[in-house]
């Protein structure tokens, strides 16, 4: 398939404003009536948010539409540690996030808009924001922003909480940024791949961006695989790809693969290479993860499945932001709890304790992070059973002792396809 | 009278409790003492306990919100 | 006549009310609650009984400001130290009537205001409580007979057993344990040289700034 979001890569420099017009042509200027043309269009491609809630773009935009004073937020925070895709884009083509982030400032009538990104990707879009100036005056004042380190700090509500000069702490919502955002101004917090579609979409329509994919998930999507495989990276695939092809774009399995984390972190497990499941909505639903952020890692059978949930479940309980009760003690003795498991120090009643806690973390933040690892854990105690038994009785195994696969992002050394 | 759902705001609520004791017909504490709350709408005839237990929350973490 | 007695009466029950509203409210922040009393009946006494102070106090001031015997005016229970029947010790307890106001309108607004600047104001209740002790001490006619020396004291033995529990439940235990029994023994050999001396001692009438127009009348 022909690459769309990565189309003019792999490239030495990050594509120019010149290339971005030759590859894409023009970004159609919205006229009356053209903002809700193009929600309406947004939603009949079906476009979910691609930062990780997987929340439907046109809804998220008609609760902006018609408040008085929106702000547009570029959210490339990419918190998620095995995600790459938000940088490549920033970074390689810039143009066709800021393409989104206009039309949606048109579409909202915003005349302010915020780049939310990782200091070490402000060079490119700084100098692809002059690139524009110097061709026309712009509309929308844009300021670009340094993203909070941190796991839950690319949540919105962190994110905004972070721009307004405050901690990057989530808060409970309602009211959702569409009423109350930015210092109090109506706001539409979307990941820049999203935004990268919208320029797409604003362009070819919704029928062409189906086209490119099948299933719940249309269109293309942007991955980072990393783990057990020969090239890892970034890639463009077609929604609806079967998981274990998806291996095969990045270069191929270096060994057996026993499971794949999918969606990220705070995603889940699915066992062997993901046969029968492709990269689509109801599919992977059915398997209870979801595309999430477009993560993929490969577990080789090399690697401890126990020991590297474990050490994930440690890192995430770390990485609360310790405002919810529910989450610091109920992620924390998570932790400790698998940790015991990983070590084969159990006491009598950890199995029913283990499905016990991971339930009743669920729902229980002001964001979703508690909601993510009870995922991650609970399809870790399904795919990763017999593991998780003989940790229980015996210990450590052979493997426990290698290096965590998880944890070191490998993701962002290898970064373009 | 619109329907009414009790939550709680997880970034105030400091596990005091109290709430749990008010009203344990709809609410519930886990094991670190954090309320769980049950998700749907207040019944009529509850009313009054769920109002009892937001006034007496000590952290004020606790709302009746209406609608979904 | 009547009044007077009415002022000294709803100042002891106050003086007691306040001492048990205090106590409560150190109980209930330390968590201190069992099964058999939990914390929503002690919340729920705590509430009550500060209210009821709130009412007593209202009566002592009113009797006393009403009352013929005692120069004191209305100012004077608002605004401390202006006065001039004891001016120190009546001050005292306009200070203390201040902080009452204070922590009664805030709590009753506390969904209004916000649970931070209601906490904020709520620790001013721990400086209340001495104001209206020393109050009771210095203004008080009844310490010499002996019962109403006896329940301050039984009082501030109640709100020192608290205090000293709330500080051994919180997080840093050792340190605020030390620290809070150092500041008892301070207060308390300082009001065992003090009371002797003071209100205990001959002429504690004239040396508390009674008017000497009032000295000569036996009541």
């Amino acid at each position: 398939m022909r690459h769309r979001l990565l189309a003019g890569l792999p490239s030495p420099h990050p594509i120019g404003l010149a290339t971005h017009l030759e590859l894409h042509g023009p970004s159609p200027l919205l006229g009356r009536g053209g903002g809700d043309a193009l929600i309406a269009e947004l939603e009949a491609a079906g476009l979910r948010g691609c930062g990780g809630a997987g929340f439907p773009a046109a809804a998220k935009w008609r609760a902006v539409a018609g408040r008085r004073r929106p702000v547009i937020v570029v959210n490339a925070a990419e918190g998620e540690p095995m995600s790459a895709k938000d940088r490549v884009l920033m970074t390689q083509v810039p143009h066709l996030v800021l393409d989104g982030a206009l039309l949606a400032a048109q579409a909202l009538g915003a005349r302010d808009c915020v780049i939310a990104a990782p200091a070490g990707v402000h060079a490119p879009i700084r100098s692809a924001l002059r690139e524009r100036r110097a061709a026309a005056r712009p509309a929308v004042r844009i300021k670009v922003e340094a993203s909070p380190h941190g796991y839950v700090g690319g949540e919105e509500s962190a994110l905004l909480s972070h721009l307004e000069g405050r901690a990057p702490l989530p808060r409970l919502k309602p009211p959702f940024p569409a009423e109350r955002g930015l210092n109090g101004r109506p706001t539409l917090v979307q990941n820049a791949e999203t935004l990268a579609h919208v320029a797409l979409i604003a362009r070819h329509g919704a029928a062409w961006f189906r086209d490119g994919g099948s299933g719940g998930i249309p269109g293309t999507a942007l991955v980072s695989i990393s783990g057990a495989v020969r090239a890892p990276g970034v890639y463009e695939i077609p929604a609806g790809t079967p998981l274990p092809d998806v291996l095969d774009i990045a270069g191929g399995r270096l060994q057996q693969v026993r499971a794949l984390l999918v969606g990220g972190y705070f995603g889940g497990w699915v066992g062997g290479a993901g046969e029968g499941l492709s990269f689509d909505d109801a599919s992977l639903q059915s398997a209870g993860v979801s595309a999430g952020a477009g993560v993929l890692v490969a577990l080789g059978a090399a690697d401890c499945p126990v020991a590297e949930t474990a050490a994930l479940t440690a890192w995430l309980a770390d990485e609360s932001a310790g405002q919810c009760g529910p989450c610091v003690y109920g992620l924390g003795a998570l932790a400790d709890l698998l940790g015991r498991i990983a070590g084969g120090r159990t006491e009598r009643g950890d199995g029913a304790r283990l499905t016990r806690w991971t339930e009743m973390v669920r729902g229980r933040g002001a964001c979703r992070h508690p909601d993510g690892v009870a995922r991650m854990i609970s399809t870790a105690g399904r795919v990763f059973a017999t593991e998780l038994s003989e940790h229980a009785r015996r210990g450590p195994c052979a493997a426990c002792g290698r290096a965590r696969l998880l944890l070191t992002p490998r993701a962002r050394e290898a970064a373009t396809a | 009278m619109r329907p009414e759902r009790l939550v709680v705001d997880p970034t105030a609520c400091t596990a005091h409790g109290m709430c749990a004791e008010l009203f344990p017909e709809w609410i519930q504490l886990d094991d670190w003492g954090y309320p769980m709350i049950d998700s749907g709408d207040v019944p009529p005839d509850l009313r009054d306990h769920a109002e009892r237990a937001v006034k007496m929350c000590p952290a004020l973490a606790l709302k009746l919100r209406r609608g979904s | 006549m009547a009044l007077w007695y009415l002022t000294r009466a709803t100042g002891g029950v106050a003086l007691v009310l306040l001492t048990i509203t205090l106590v409560l409210g150190i109980v209930d922040v330390a968590r201190l609650s069992s099964q058999r009393t939990p914390r929503f009946v002690v919340d729920a006494v705590h509430r009550t009984a500060s209210l009821f102070v709130v009412l007593l106090v209202a009566i002592h001031v009113l009797t006393a400001v009403l009352d013929s015997f005692a120069p004191i005016r209305l100012a004077d229970a608002i605004v401390p130290f202006g006065g001039t029947y004891r001016p120190v010790w009546v001050g005292l307890g306009a200070l203390s009537f201040d902080l009452l106001l204070a922590l009664a309108v805030t709590s009753l607004l506390r969904a209004r205001i916000g649970v931070r600047a209601w906490r904020t104001v709520h620790w001013a209740a721990y400086a209340c409580w001495p104001f209206a002790f020393m109050h009771a001490l210095g203004t008080g006619s009844d310490i010499k007979p002996g019962w109403m020396l006896w329940l301050s004291l039984a009082c501030a033995a109640a709100v020192a057993l608290a205090v000293l529990a709330r500080a051994a439940a919180s997080y840093s235990a050792g340190v605020a344990v030390t620290g809070v029994t150092a500041v008892l023994a301070i207060a308390g050999l300082a009001l065992a040289l003090w009371i002797p001396a003071g209100p205990l001692a001959n002429g504690w009438a004239k040396k508390s700034g009674t008017p000497s127009s009032l000295l000569g009348g036996k009541r």
